[in-house]
C-alpha cells in the first residue's frame, strides 16, 4: 500500500490573513515518522547530490524512523548548521526532493519538513552537539552576519580560530531578520541560532560598516586579522528604470520588508517606524521576495493586493508552497504584464501602466520570452512594491579599490579567494541574489580554503 | 550602547550631543553621517556628524519629530541602543579660491566641517546664515573661527537683515564674486538659493537628509532625482551638486510619513 505524502498543518487563511503567526505549522512526531517510512533509502541517494550542501538525507531519514532524533539532527547539523531555517526557506521541490525517486511515480518524501522537523526539536529540547574547540589563536573576520557569514562562522570556530562576525545593522541574521518575514521564519528562530554561535565563542559585532567604521586593510594589517570572509550579500535593491518611479507610495521590496521584519513597523506606534500600504497594491515581480512583499501587505490591512508579472504563472520563480498560500490569501496573479510608468499627483502614487506581453520563443533561461505588444492597461494604487532582484552592495569595492568586482558588482573570486590575498567571499555576494542554502554552502566551503591559506602562509 | 558624554542647549529646539563611538569616530571626514536609535524599538535616524574628536562624536539635532525629541529627553550618561556610521560619501572638498557657506536653521550643523575643511586648506570662507529669529542663529561662534565674512538673516528681523538668505545672498552678489558655495537647510531654502545662485551662474553643492532606514544602500527610501538619474543619498550622498536634484519630489518624500509622525508624537510623547 503506498502511503500518501504527509501534508503539513497551515493555519486557516482568514485567520492568518490578519496576523504575522507562522503559516505552516511543522509536523508532529508521529506525522514525521510516517513521512520519514516513505523514504526508499537508496543505495545511491540522488537526493544527496542534489542538496548544495550535501546532507546525508537517507541517514537522517532512516535515524528518525529508529527513534533517534539527537542523532538525527546531527547527521543534518554536521553539513547544515541552521536546519530550522533552511527546511523552512529552501526551495526543495527544485532540490532534493526534485531529485527524489518517489517522486517519479507519486509526490517525493517531504525532506524539506523533515528536516525542519528536526531541526525544531533541537531548538524546543536544546540538543546541541558539544565539540571540543581546540584553540589556535589565529584571528579571522567575517563581513556580514546572514547564512553566508554564519556558515563560515561556524565552521572556522570549529577549526579552532577565533571568530569576529561584523553585522552593519542592529540585529545579526542579515537576510534571514530584514528580509523573510515572520509567518514563514519565525525570527525568534533566527536569534537562538545566532545565540549558539555566540555560545560557541563567535564573536559577534553589530554597526560596523566595514568598508566605513573599518577597512578591509585596516582589519588586515592594524587588527591582525589572518584572513576574511565577505558574506556582505546582496542588499542593493535593482530599479524597474522607467518613469515615475520615485513617487512616494512605491518602495522597493528591500525598504517595505526591512520596515516590517526588523523595524517591527507593524506595531506602530509601539514600534516606533511607520510604513504605510493603503488598499491597493501592486507587487512587480514574481519571486519569493514578490510573495513575501505580497503577502505582507495583505497582512497590513490591504484589501485588493496584486503581482503584476511580465511572464506566466508556470515561469513565477518563487518556491511552490509560497505561490500557493499567497493564493490562498487572495494575493491575484496579474500576469503578462509589464510596468512602463508610474503615474503620480503632487508626486504622489496613482497608477500604473502597464504593458501587455505576450509569450515569444525560449529565452537564454529556458523559458518563453515575453514580448512586447504595444498594448496597455492602467490599475489604481496607493502603493507599489518592487521586486526584480537585488544587487550586491558597493560599500567595500568603493573602499578597496584592489578588490576586483564584475560588471553587476559581484566579487570576482577564484576557489572563494577575492583579489585581495586573504580575503575570501561567498554567498549572494559572489552569485548575485540567489538562496539561503547556496550562500551556507558557499561559506562553508571558503572555510577549507582560508584554512588551507592561513596554514599555508 | 553609546554613552552621551556631553549635552549642550544651543536653544529651545536644537541640542548638541557629544556620544562616545569609537568604531564612528575611527575614519570619520567632513560630509560624513550617522544613523542612531534611542532604544530597542526606535527607528534609526540619520544625523551629519558635527565634529570628531578622538573617540567621540558630536551630532546637532532639531527636536521636530518623535526620534529627535525622545533624544532631547536623554541626558549625560544615558546610552543609545545603536550608533552606527561613518555613512556616505565625505563632503567633496573643491579646488577653489574662495567658497561661500549658506546655512539655513540648525542646517548650521551639517555644514560646519565643511566650511571648516574649507579653512584649514586655506581657502577663503564666508557665511550666510539665516533662521526665524535670533534665538535659532547656531554656532556663530565656531563660524566667527572659520569665516571671514558672516552675513545673518533672520525672518523676523531680530538680528541682521530682515528676510530670507536669498535676500541677503542677492545684495552680496552685486558686490563679490565666489567661485563656489554649499547650501544647506530646509529643502525649500536650498531650492530657491540653487534657484538663485543658477542666475548668477554660482556652483551650488548642496547637502540631502532625506528619510532613510538603514543607510548602507539596502533600502532605496532615501532615493533622489538628479537630472533626471536616481540616486541613493545614503551611499552616493548626502552631497550633491544642487542644479539638478528635483526638489519638489524630494519634499513630497520627505512629508509621506507627516501623519504617522505626528500620530505617534501624540500617543508616546509626555510634554514637558
Amino acid at each position: 500500500m503506498k502511503i500518501p505524502r504527509v501534508v503539513m498543518p497551515v493555519l486557516d487563511k482568514d485567520i492568518r490573513k490578519t496576523n504575522f503567526e507562522e503559516v505552516a505549522c511543522g509536523y508532529t512526531l508521529p506525522e514525521a515518522e510516517l513521512e520519514a517510512s516513505r523514504c526508499l533509502n537508496c543505495k545511491n541517494p540522488r537526493c544527496v547530490s542534489a542538496c548544495p550542501v550535501s546532507i546525508n538525507i537517507p541517514k537522517f531519514i532512516g535515524e528518525l524512523i529508529k527513534g533517534d532524533l539527537d542523532e538525527a539532527y546531527y547527521t543534518i547539523y554536521d553539513a547544515n548548521i541552521l536546519p530550522s531555517v533552511c527546511g523552512r526557506v529552501c526551495p526543495q521541490e527544485k532540490q532534493c526532493e526534485q531529485a527524489c525517486i518517489v517522486g517519479i511515480k507519486n509526490e517525493p518524501v517531504a525532506i524539506g519538513a523533515l528536516e525542519r522537523f528536526l531541526g525544531d526539536y533541537s531548538l524546543k529540547n536544546n540538543i546541541l552537539k558539544e565539540s571540543k574547540i581546540i584553540e589556535n589563536g589565529i584571528k579571522v573576520g567575517i563581513v556580514g552576519s546572514g547564512p553566508a557569514g554564519l556558515a563560515n562562522a561556524a565552521e572556522m570556530r570549529r577549526k579552532g580560530y577565533t571568530v569576529d562576525i561584523f553585522e552593519a545593522l542592529h540585529e545579526f541574521g542579515g537576510v534571514l531578520k530584514y528580509g523573510i518575514p515572520d509567518f514563514r521564519l519565525p525570527k525568534d528562530i533566527v536569534t537562538t541560532e545566532v545565540n549558539r554561535l555566540q555560545n560557541m565563542g563567535v564573536g559577534f559585532h553589530k554597526n560596523v560598516v566595514v568598508g566605513k567604521s573599518i577597512t578591509i586593510d585596516q582589519l588586515m594589517n592594524e587588527e591582525g586579522y589572518q584572513a576574511l570572509f565577505l558574506g556582505s550579500g546582496a542588499g542593493l535593491p535593482s530599479p524597474l528604470g522607467v518613469p515615475g518611479e520615485n513617487l512616494s507610495g512605491i518602495y522597493y521590496a528591500n525598504e517595505f520588508l526591512t520596515r516590517v521584519n526588523l523595524m517591527k513597523s507593524h506595531h506602530f506606534p509601539e514600534s516606533a517606524t511607520p510604513v504605510k500600504i493603503g488598499n491597493k497594491v501592486a507587487i512587480v515581480g514574481g519571486g519569493n521576495v514578490a510573495m513575501d512583499a505580497a503577502r505582507t501587505a495583505k497582512r497590513l490591512g490591504a484589501k485588493e493586493v496584486f503581482v503584476l508579472y511580465r511572464r506566466d504563472m508556470d515561469a513565477l520563480p518563487a518556491r511552490l508552497d509560497e505561490i500557493h498560500h499567497a493564493i490562498e490569501e487572495d494575493v491575484d496573479f496579474r500576469l503578462l504584464l509589464n510596468p512602463v510608468e508610474f503615474i503620480g499627483e503632487n508626486y504622489r502614487l496613482k497608477q500604473v501602466k502597464c504593458e501587455i506581453m505576450e509569450l515569444g520563443e525560449k529565452d537564454a533561461s529556458g523559458r518563453k520570452r515575453p514580448m512586447p505588444t504595444n498594448t496597455f492597461k492602467v490599475f489604481d494604487l496607493d502603493s507599489c512594491i518592487i521586486s526584480i532582484g537585488q544587487k550586491p552592495n558597493p560599500i567595500l569595492k568603493e573602499s578597496e579599490a584592489a578588490l576586483e568586482v564584475d560588471k553587476w558588482g559581484r566579487m570576482v573570486t577564484n576557489n572563494y579567494q577575492t583579489s585581495i590575498p586573504g580575503v575570501f567571499a561567498g554567498g549572494d555576494v559572489v552569485s548575485g541574489a540567489a538562496t539561503v542554502i547556496l550562500a551556507m554552502g558557499a561559506g562553508k566551503d571558503a572555510s577549507i580554503e582560508m584554512d588551507k591559506y592561513i596554514k599555508g602562509k | 550602547m553609546y554613552e552621551i558624554i556631553k549635552k549642550q542647549i544651543l536653544n529651545k529646539d536644537v541640542d548638541l550631543m557629544v556620544i562616545h563611538a569609537p568604531m564612528v569616530a575611527r575614519n570619520a571626514l567632513p560630509g560624513h553621517f550617522i544613523i542612531l536609535r534611542v532604544n530597542e524599538t526606535g527607528e534609526r535616524i540619520p544625523l551629519t556628524i558635527v565634529d570628531v574628536d578622538g573617540e567621540n562624536i558630536s551630532i546637532i539635532y532639531q527636536k521636530l519629530g518623535y526620534t529627535t525629541k525622545l533624544l532631547g529627553q536623554l541626558n549625560v550618561g544615558d546610552k543609545l541602543v545603536d550608533f552606527v556610521g561613518p555613512l556616505g560619501k565625505a563632503a567633496h572638498i573643491r579646488d577653489v579660491k574662495n567658497v561661500l557657506g549658506i546655512a539655513g536653521g540648525v542646517g548650521a550643523a551639517p555644514l560646519l566641517p565643511q566650511l571648516k575643511e574649507y579653512n584649514r586648506r586655506g581657502i577663503k570662507v564666508d557665511l550666510v546664515i539665516g533662521a526665524r529669529s535670533k534665538e535659532y542663529i547656531i554656532l556663530l561662534d565656531q563660524y566667527k573661527k572659520y569665516c571671514e565674512n558672516i552675513y545673518i538673516a533672520t525672518d523676523d528681523g531680530s538680528l541682521g537683515t530682515k528676510g530670507f538668505v536669498t535676500d541677503v545672498l542677492t545684495e552680496l552678489y552685486k558686490e563679490k564674486k565666489y567661485d563656489h558655495t554649499i547650501a544647506i537647510g530646509p529643502l525649500i531654502m536650498m531650492k530657491y538659493v540653487v534657484r538663485l545662485n543658477k542666475k548668477y551662474n554660482i556652483s551650488t553643492d548642496v547637502s540631502l537628509n532625506p528619510v532613510m532606514v538603514d543607510g548602507t544602500g539596502m533600502c532605496g527610501n532615501c532615493r533622489v532625482s538628479i537630472n533626471g538619474k536616481t540616486f541613493f543619498a545614503c551611499i552616493d550622498g548626502p552631497d550633491f551638486p544642487g542644479e539638478g536634484v528635483n526638489f519638489d519630489e524630494l519634499i513630497a518624500r520627505q512629508d509621506y510619513y507627516h501623519e504617522e509622525e505626528e500620530h505617534i508624537c501624540k500617543m508616546k510623547l509626555v510634554t514637558k
